[in-house]
């Protein structure tokens, strides 16, 4: 076990160089000075910013010394500092990060939940009316723009109904503490975290109904029925039980692109996380920390599908470790 | 023409795919007849602002808060969206053809890099690698596409590795190298052919995707500044959302049914040219 920890950790070494390195070369195909593309043309970059920036990244020395550098600041988690938010990038990222965490949490669970109970219930009813309406349902989840339904629900719950706030991540100076914090920070969180899930939960609706109708051929269903068991109870714990690792594995490949989705949602929601922060960095044009939030959380997904492997390698000891 | 009547023989069995795509040759069609329809274009101060729908038969879907005439927004707004959606899904093919195809012909060590190489591409989030590029490249029809195109070709290496991981060990190639030909002639003219129809049926998804994205990015306003896409008015119609809701609703539902056709055209497509894959 402990071989397969690190080797797996050996691998993620080069993937997060590869993408350091993209970065870079990014950075270094805009049009013109790296340092002027580093802090953006709004007027706003003083002398001393541009100076300091060059200094950062070593903007003056030849490419490859250039790489060095940009590799070993980032490494050392040394990001440079942001004049417009005054606070060094890496302090700031870590300081919006688990508003992120704890939406991308909310949603995935929302969306794994929720998915496999309609893949279920269609799998169930398999060929059936309401099979065709969770079908249906799926569908249009699939197909709908995450920031347009997240606007539509605040239409409809916060405007015309008034059942739920419209963003934050929680009442400002209502000073709930305990388990009436908890409560109002769910409330807040319900939107964005359902808007965030659809997408998903189509997917997972998908993917599990098409598991459960693979397991349900499987000849220990047949015995399970044979043996007088409600289809009910068959479909819930004979055969969701064997059908739910394709949907599991799908959810870790999903972390990166969840990622993506929650800016979006964030700036629609007005929701303190690093999401919110990027667009902020897009309208200020502070293009240092926009490419820091994109580094870190490329990172992040990294470690993020590392942990996932090492669960499975854990939970399932069919999965090869030698 | 006989494959062709095959196709759509296998394709109209799919009786929602085929709503599909009646709903996208409207959607062509608006675009084709957009300057005709409204040759002032979707930012002519038509009318007084803040008509809703069914105010004003001449003004169907209503006006924005500056009087401009919504549906004549949305009918050029269908141009951006299909035109992106294009063009990206062309780049993303382009790059993933190469580098799968390349990958599983040669195998061996240059499988390998290609495929690491592939893999850090699948890890950077895409939408948010997406920003970055658009915002460092200047927003604009060419760069919005080329950058969607990037986010999103790993899926068809993928894709296209696994078809020539595959085919390459069949006779018809394996004859091709006795006769003598080249490597590319045999990727190109014995392989590609072959392993193209599972990627013919990824590409509306890949449009629709691009899309979606398109249409996000244009909402952050990182749209082409020129254009008025979907995008652009949900995100102008989001400052007067409490007031006027239908401007954001409207060309939202505008990207819902052309996405959705897309998908649902891309499921005919499936059951056309991957007949045996066809599940319950």
């Amino acid at each position: 076990m402990t071989r397969y920890i690190v080797r797996r950790l050996l691998q993620a070494i080069p993937a997060i160089f590869g993408i350091i390195v993209i970065n870079f070369f990014v950075l270094h195909l805009a049009p013109g000075d790296a340092a002027d593309v580093l802090a953006g043309e709004a007027g706003a970059a003083t002398e001393a910013y541009m100076e300091q920036l060059r200094e950062t990244f070593g903007l003056d020395q030849p490419l490859y010394v250039q790489l060095y550098e940009y590799v070993a600041n980032i490494v050392e988690l040394n990001l440079g500092y942001s004049f417009r938010h005054n606070m060094p990038v890496f302090d700031l990222i870590v300081d919006r990060l688990p508003a992120t965490l704890w939406l991308m949490l909310s949603a995935i669970s929302l969306a794994i939940g929720l998915g496999i109970l309609l893949g279920v219930t269609s799998a169930r009813f398999v060929n059936t009316t309401i099979d065709r309406v969770c079908s249906v349902l799926a569908l249009l989840c699939y197909s709908t723009p995450v920031f347009w339904i997240g606007l539509m629900m605040i239409v409809l719950f916060s405007v015309k109904l008034g059942w739920l706030p419209s963003g934050g991540f929680e009442t400002i100076g209502a000073e709930h503490a305990g388990i009436e914090r908890l409560l109002d920070i769910l409330e807040h969180t319900l939107m964005p975290a359902l808007s965030l899930s659809l997408f998903y939960l189509a997917v997972y609706a998908r993917l599990m109904r098409a598991s459960m109708l693979e397991v349900y051929r499987l000849d220990f269903v047949t015995t399970a029925h044979a043996k007088g068991l409600s289809p009910t109870r068959v479909a819930f714990k004979h055969v969701l039980r064997n059908a739910l690792l394709p949907v599991v594995t799908m959810a870790g490949l999903h972390l990166g692109a969840l990622l993506g989705g929650a800016i979006v949602v964030e700036v629609v929601f007005s929701w303190p996380g690093i999401g919110r922060l990027a667009f902020d960095a897009i309208l200020q044009r502070d293009l240092n920390l926009l490419l820091s939030v994109l580094v870190l959380s490329s990172v992040l997904v990294i470690l993020a599908n590392l942990a996932v492997d090492l669960i499975y390698a854990w939970l399932d000891p069919r999965i090869e470790i030698g | 023409m006989r494959r062709l009547t095959e196709f759509w023989r296998l394709y109209r069995r799919n009786l929602p795919a085929v709503f599909g795509l009646g709903f996208l040759a409207i959607v062509v069609v608006m675009a084709a007849v957009a300057d005709i329809l409204y040759p002032e274009g979707p930012w002519d101060l038509a009318t007084r602002p803040f008509l809703w729908p069914g105010d004003r038969a001449q003004y169907p879907l209503g006006s924005d808060m500056l009087g401009r005439d919504v549906l004549a927004g949305i009918v050029h707004g269908s141009r951006v969206s299909l035109l992106i959606g294009i063009v990206a899904t062309a780049v993303s093919f382009v790059i993933g053809i190469f580098v799968g195809a390349i990958a599983g012909y040669f195998r061996a060590w240059v499988d390998d890099a290609l495929m690491r190489f592939t893999e850090i591409f699948q890890t950077i989030p895409p939408f948010m690698f997406l920003i970055v590029l658009v915002a460092i490249f200047k927003p604009s029809v060419a760069t919005i596409s080329l950058a969607i195109g990037i986010v999103s070709w790993p899926t068809v290496a993928r894709l296209v590795r696994g078809e020539f991981i595959a085919l390459r060990e069949r006779d018809f190639v394996q004859a091709g190298t006795v006769i003598g030909m080249s490597n590319a002639r045999i990727i190109l003219t014995q392989i590609l052919p072959n392993a193209l129809p599972p990627v013919i049926v990824t590409s509306s998804v890949l449009v629709a995707t691009a899309i979606i994205n398109e249409s996000a990015l244009s909402f952050l306003g990182l749209g082409d500044p020129n254009l008025m896409s979907w995008g652009t008015m949900i995100g102008a119609g989001r400052e007067v959302l409490r007031n006027a809701w239908y401007l954001t609703a409207l060309p939202g539902i505008a990207i819902l049914l052309t996405v959705l056709a897309l998908n649902l055209a891309g499921d005919g497509l499936n059951d056309a040219l991957n007949p045996r894959l066809k599940s319950g």
